[in-house]
């Protein structure tokens, strides 16, 4: 996350498809988003959404860890401190966890960090914990697009460009 | 354990906002086992005062890092060059640690990002609850293992008042009555006859009277 720029990481990202749809009608910045994805769904959803070629915003930086539960909330502040725009965590559906409760926990983490965003005066829709099964790259892609355009809408992330953290 | 849960976040950065330079400074004792001080729990409070920070446009600087008590000098004197570097400290510890803190290095601004609640138990996990207020004289033999001091919101000690109905205490259906759980602890055990005996009054004067309590063994002195 040390990159500024937005460019498409078709090279190393699961499913990298060509360039990104614009969105219409949003302000013209492109965000950049990291997304931690499960190793047993989102992740292997990216996999599936780039066999099956389907497009989504190349702004989105995927992260794979084992399980969405793995997420620390310091994670996800890091991500924001470093001048991610947006922050998802991507991990199986309700009662599908590998590990049982790890996306349950994940939930109730990402609720807390928006709870402290709100707290500091940052929006809370900066975060957010989706579910995507591995079997539905088209979820995958959906998430992508849906978010980077939430993210599009509210503009650019204050701490981008300022060394935050010493 | 001391249990303590953490200030809410625009009150801790009233304290510090001013600061040119504050270390966020966890303790690896209670506090880390009720998640409210630890190193984790210093390190997100660092980066949420940063994200503050920039959103307000503070000139503050945040680190973090955790000891493995605030209440122990030794510890403290591991980090005296590192605090020497700040000028505020900002302590995770429960309100032992920030004393301690202040008293070891006077010419720091230390201030509290907790707020104590009290010596307690963990119930689950995430949820942490009162058992000791620290009295001074425990009478815990007389009345099977439950606390009148604590439980009972009066801290009475000749059994329930009368705002004690259906075994919840009038203050709220939430709280059970602490000498109805004494009554029938000791009447399962077979031994109520402890509340038949008539005693003295309770020694309150070991409770915070005449100064700090100060507990001494001489025998571990060096």
């Amino acid at each position: 996350m040390v990159d500024d720029g937005t460019e498409a990481m078709t090279a190393e990202r699961p499913g990298g498809g060509g360039p990104a749809a614009t969105a219409g009608g949003g302000p013209s910045f492109e965000p950049r988003i990291v997304a931690f994805c499960c190793y047993y769904c989102a992740y292997s959803a990216a996999d599936l959404a780039g066999s099956m070629r389907l497009q989504y915003p190349p702004n989105v930086r995927l992260i794979e860890v084992p399980c969405s539960g793995r997420v620390d909330p310091a994670l996800l502040l890091r991500a924001l401190e470093e001048g991610a725009d947006g922050v998802y965590v991507a991990g199986c559906m309700e009662g599908d966890c590998h590990f049982q409760q790890g996306n349950f926990r994940a939930k109730r983490r990402v609720g807390a960090i928006k709870k402290l965003l709100s707290q500091i005066g940052w929006e809370p829709e900066r975060v957010e914990m989706y579910n995507v099964p591995a079997s539905d790259g088209a979820r995958f892609a959906q998430v992508a697009r849906e978010f980077t355009e939430r993210i599009r809408q509210m503009g650019p992330n204050p701490a981008r460009g300022k060394k935050v953290r010493s | 354990m001391i249990i303590a849960e953490q200030k809410p976040i625009p009150e801790i950065a009233a304290q510090v906002r001013q600061c040119r330079k504050v270390l966020v400074l966890g303790c690896g004792g209670c506090v880390t086992v009720c998640q409210a001080g630890g190193e984790k729990e210093a390190e997100i409070l660092a980066s949420a005062l940063r994200l503050m920070g920039v959103r307000e446009g503070w000139d503050t600087a945040f680190d973090s890092m955790a000891i493995t008590r605030q209440c122990d000098p030794e510890y403290l004197d591991g980090i005296a060059r590192k605090v020497a570097e700040y000028d505020c400290v900002l302590s995770l510890g429960c309100g032992v640690g920030v004393n301690f803190l202040a008293e070891r290095f006077p010419r720091t601004w230390v201030v509290p990002g907790l707020n104590t609640k009290g010596a307690g138990a963990t119930l689950e996990a995430g949820v942490w609850e009162e058992r000791c207020l620290a009295c001074g004289d425990c009478i815990l033999h007389l009345t099977g293992g439950i606390c009148p001091i604590v439980r009972c919101s009066k801290s009475l000690l000749n059994g329930p008042c009368g705002g004690s109905q259906g075994g919840k205490c009038e203050i709220s259906p939430d709280v059970a009555c602490g000498w109805q759980l004494i009554y029938d602890r000791l009447k399962q055990l077979d031994r109520l006859d402890l509340l038949l005996e008539v005693r003295e009054p309770k020694d309150w004067s070991r409770t915070h009277d005449g100064g700090l309590r100060r507990v001494v063994k001489e025998e571990a002195r060096l």
